[in-house]
């Protein structure tokens, strides 16, 4: 019988924000179905980020930031996880974000942008689409 | 009134007309629930306020129990604070701003800080990268803060700080800056937010351990009650437990459990409560559910008095006076067609203003997509000035007050948050329920079932989950310069050269002992800000002697 592997997600939160509602419902939802989630807490710097993502061999890293840091912080994360050899890792990203920074991140290395009113099963799905 | 009639009557309508009715139309959903999850009848009647007894539930505007309103003549004598949080970039920016906003009719000015400065880390400390300048303004030492309040005389104006954790150290820095304009600090009004439990409970800018914290927090009442009479010492928020995914009920409970909690550390620091108690103050949301926000406001206002009065025993009316700010939910702005945010902004402060708040502020539109744009916040101000000039309703005090349901939703309210707090206090309080993870999973919770319930379109978000259309997303967003970080870095740099070491040195070991002792903290943070010692160098100081808190994660 083929057995389908667990996707593990590391939710994020880069820098000092501290709204982590979003952050916290998406991992409850992502529980929900069915992948094993593990979330960091508040104001971890790219650095915890990556060696978290490399301690848990994470397949999903998904960053939340809703203050305004995200071009400074989400790039960093990406080149971090790359450095330590981790390439195949699905990046998201959600928060507060202008239209106009997106392109810069999927340039960096973010996979994809999710901003405010995205269902979570939309988040599910393109994670299940996804990752590798 | 004869409630037996009434009840023969409306038995007799539901079982008639309404009934045949039904059986022709069937109502819109099986039930009507609001955002606390509770029923909402197809109608509401005297039978609903029976219990309601006008003299000992409601009583008049600016007596207790001050369900109808604080002061006796309400918006009559004088208009709600018009008061837009603004602050972005570096302190020049910000300046101007406020005096835009000061030129545009605003009444008070509400400082916004950025990250690092909400958790004490100087601009150039590594976590405080990529945060500089972004959520707020950028404050590293009172340098920032005379070129921040440069030109606005600070007797004239009535400031308010959202600044907890570090709130000893930006408040002493403003008493420095009226001092340096030959202000008296007895003259100098406004609110430090200074709210640190909600801060682990739900905002996420604590610095230090709860002990210590609380200290902090009681030694600023002492000061205050001395140095600064028309000061409020502290802004006990249920606002961001809202913007966490509570309800209503939720928010009045956990922010009473909160000043509960406050009150007792005072008392405990060896205050008395008649000297204190009148100057704190509240912050609450406002949130879309009009009738019900309106309930709330004045639920919370006859709890706070009821629970000073009976449980701590004040004899001062003005202890029991609940004064607050609100400001309209920025969790239901939508990034899509972001121009019907001004009308949920509409409804929301609408809301505020018949529930009689002090002060208010409006959301501007595009605050789900980036900062406001100076086009949006003046729409947001324009909103209140519409609100308060054109509508009718600052013209009579509590409009609402006698309605069936306003009534019956107030006493449903008051009921279910005393359910909370009883629930609170047999965890030893809201520092200990905190501590634990349980109003943490209550927010989080109530966000959980909010989210599944626009999901399942049980809860229709307009733009989001239905009447969607394609819009072009606005243009002229606010971006706060990236180049900021390093200019503020520079200027931190130039300043620590410039000033006399010793001085500093010799404040922050003045801080130390105290901080070892327990004398009151504010007398040498005053004294280390005014030698121009940084925000971080301050807050550091206390790192190494207070420790730091660890958050608790749970979802």
């Amino acid at each position: 019988m083929a057995t389908t592997k667990v996707i593990r997600v590391l939710v994020a939160k880069p820098g000092l924000d501290g709204h982590d509602r979003g952050a916290k419902v998406i991992a409850h939802a992502l529980r929900d179905a069915g992948m094993e989630v593990i979330y960091t807490g508040l104001r971890q710097s790219p650095e915890q980020i990556a060696q978290a993502a490399l301690q848990e061999d994470v397949d999903v890293v998904a960053l939340s930031c809703l203050s305004g840091a995200h071009n400074a912080l989400f790039p960093k994360v990406a080149q971090l996880l790359k450095e330590q050899g981790m390439d195949d890792v699905l990046i998201i990203g959600g928060g507060i974000m202008p239209d106009e920074d997106i392109p810069f991140l999927r340039e960096k290395g973010i996979a994809d942008i999710f901003t405010p009113g995205t269902s979570l099963k939309q988040i599910v799905n393109y994670i299940k689409e996804n990752v590798k | 009134m004869d409630f037996k009639k009434i009840q023969n009557e409306q038995t007799s309508w539901e079982q008639g007309t309404v009934k045949k009715t039904l059986e022709r139309f069937g109502e819109r959903k099986e039930h009507f629930k609001n955002g606390s999850n509770n029923e909402v009848k197809r109608l509401y009647t005297p039978l609903d306020t029976e219990e309601v007894d006008y003299l000992r539930d409601l009583g008049f505007p600016g007596k207790y129990p001050f369900t109808r309103g604080v002061q006796p003549t309400m918006y009559r004598g004088r208009l709600w604070t018009m008061r837009q949080y603004a602050g972005f970039g570096t302190a020049e920016e910000s300046n101007k701003r406020y005096k835009y906003l000061l030129e545009q009719g605003q009444t008070g000015l509400s400082v916004a800080f950025d990250l690092p400065t909400q958790i004490g880390y100087d601009s150039d400390a590594p976590m405080a990268s990529g945060e500089v300048g972004k959520v707020g303004v950028a404050i590293d030492s009172l340098a920032d803060m005379e070129i921040l309040f440069d030109g606005i005389p600070l007797d004239k104006v009535s400031t308010s700080m959202t600044i907890n954790a570090p709130a000893a150290m930006l408040l002493a820095m403003y008493i420095a800056v009226a001092e340096k304009q030959g202000v008296d600090s007895k003259q100098l009004a406004g609110t430090i937010q200074n709210d640190i439990l909600k801060e682990y409970a739900a905002r996420g800018t604590y610095i230090y351990p709860p002990k210590p914290s609380m200290r902090l927090i009681t030694d600023i009442f002492a000061y205050c009650t001395e140095k600064l009479p028309r000061w409020n010492t502290i802004s006990i928020s249920g606002y961001h437990i809202r913007e966490a995914g509570a309800t209503a009920v939720q928010e009045v409970a956990f922010t009473l459990a909160n000043g509960i909690a406050y009150i007792e550390a005072a008392l405990k620091a060896g205050l008395d409560i008649d000297q204190f108690a009148p100057r704190l103050s509240f912050f609450f949301n406002a949130h879309n559910d009009l009738l019900e926000e309106v309930a709330k406001f004045r639920a919370a206002r006859r709890m706070w008095a009821r629970i000073v009065k009976e449980r701590f025993k004040a004899k001062d009316s003005r202890s029991m006076r609940m004064r607050f700010h609100t400001q309209t939910a920025g969790c239901t702005l939508t990034a899509q067609q972001p121009d019907n945010n001004i009308i949920r902004v509409t409804i929301q402060a609408l809301a505020a203003v018949l529930g009689g708040t002090q002060s208010l502020h409006t959301n501007s539109r595009d605050e789900a997509l980036a900062l406001p744009s100076e086009d949006s916040v003046r729409i947001a101000l324009r909103t209140q000035q519409i609100i308060a000039y054109e509508s009718g309703v600052a013209d009579t005090i509590d409009p609402l007050g006698g309605s069936y349901y306003i009534e019956r939703l107030t006493n449903d309210i008051e009921e279910q948050a005393m359910e909370y707090i009883k629930k609170i206090d047999e965890l030893g309080g809201a520092p200990e329920a905190i501590e634990q993870g349980y109003i943490q999973s209550e927010i989080h919770d109530s966000a959980y079932r909010y989210q599944n319930e626009v999901e399942k379109q049980e809860r229709i978000v307009v733009g989001v989950n239905k009447f969607q259309t394609e819009t072009e997303k606005p243009k002229g967003l606010l971006k706060v310069d990236p180049e900021l970080e390093e200019r503020q870095k520079e200027k931190l740099e130039a300043l620590r050269k410039k000033r006399d070491q010793a001085a500093v040195d010799r404040s922050l070991k003045a801080l130390r002992d105290t901080a070892k002792g327990s004398g009151n903290l504010l007398v040498p943070i005053v004294e280390a800000v005014k030698s121009y010692a940084t925000l971080g160098e301050i807050c550091d100081v206390l790192r190494e002697e207070f420790g730091e808190y660890q958050g608790a994660d749970i979802f």
